[in-house]
């Protein structure tokens, strides 16, 4: 039976070693935990932080969309996705992947998955506040992006 | 039905939300971008690409042929860029 996973849609930062301990407290049966942070960068210095825009309900459902099918596609152990929304000034966490199973090969390709698909089907947008004071626009989606969940089709 | 509007969406729009009485005619995704469209500057600007809008009807990513349910939240948005 696959394993529910553990989705946080959330303002305040996370604790990734914390994460990892939880989902990994008293069990045996793990063998791999395979982590991604997604963190917000500077562009040549002239990025302060990214708002985070959200749509609430359909942020969490999706996201649990998503973790549920890789929890079918792959034999996870324990499955944890946490995404933040508003401000999120350079060099802190936007989003957080815990996967974990008996070997690596599943942890890695699982989150690596949540993260194409969270990327183009979670309802986030992200606009700049630059240096400047000026306004950065919206980040505009990449069609390497959307290329990616292609390849995961093709696959399943 | 009550329509929920995000990102540079609801910048163009200029509101985050609102009711509104749909039209008979108006019977898929599409037809309802079309005629949003025709409400006013705000709703053109924000609709003039009809096909890069992103749609959801009651939480749940939706194309554009798929027919309006009578009583649900439809939102529009851009392209995502979560991650």
């Amino acid at each position: 039976m696959a394993i529910t996973p553990r989705i946080s849609v959330q303002e305040q930062d996370f604790d990734t070693a914390a994460e990892i301990e939880r989902i990994s407290d008293g069990r045996k049966d793990i063998g791999a935990v395979v982590t991604f942070s997604g963190k917000c960068r500077d562009e040549q210095g002239t990025l302060v932080a990214l708002e985070l825009e959200h749509y609430p309900g359909m942020a969490e459902a999706e996201i649990g969309r998503i973790a549920a099918e890789a929890a079918e596609r792959w034999e996870l152990l324990g499955l944890t996705v946490i995404h933040r929304y508003g401000k999120i000034p350079v060099g802190e966490n936007i989003v957080l992947v815990v996967a974990a199973s008996k070997s690596r090969a599943a942890s890695f390709e699982a989150a690596n998955f949540l993260m194409d698909y969270l990327k183009s089907r979670a309802p986030f947008w992200k606009k700049e506040h630059r240096v400047d004071g000026q306004d950065g626009g919206w980040v505009e989606a990449k069609q390497s992006d959307e290329d990616a969940l292609a390849v995961w089709q093709k696959q399943s | 039905m009550k329509l929920v509007y995000f990102a540079w969406v609801r910048e163009r729009i200029g509101r985050g939300s609102e009711t509104i009485d749909k039209p008979d005619s108006v019977v898929t995704v599409a037809d309802l971008l079309a005629w949003l469209a025709e409400r006013g500057e705000g709703y053109a600007a924000a609709l003039v690409r009809p096909e890069v809008i992103r749609v959801a009807i009651d939480h749940e990513h939706v194309e554009h042929d798929t027919p309006l349910p009578d009583d649900c939240e439809v939102a529009l948005f851009p392209p995502m860029t979560g991650g």
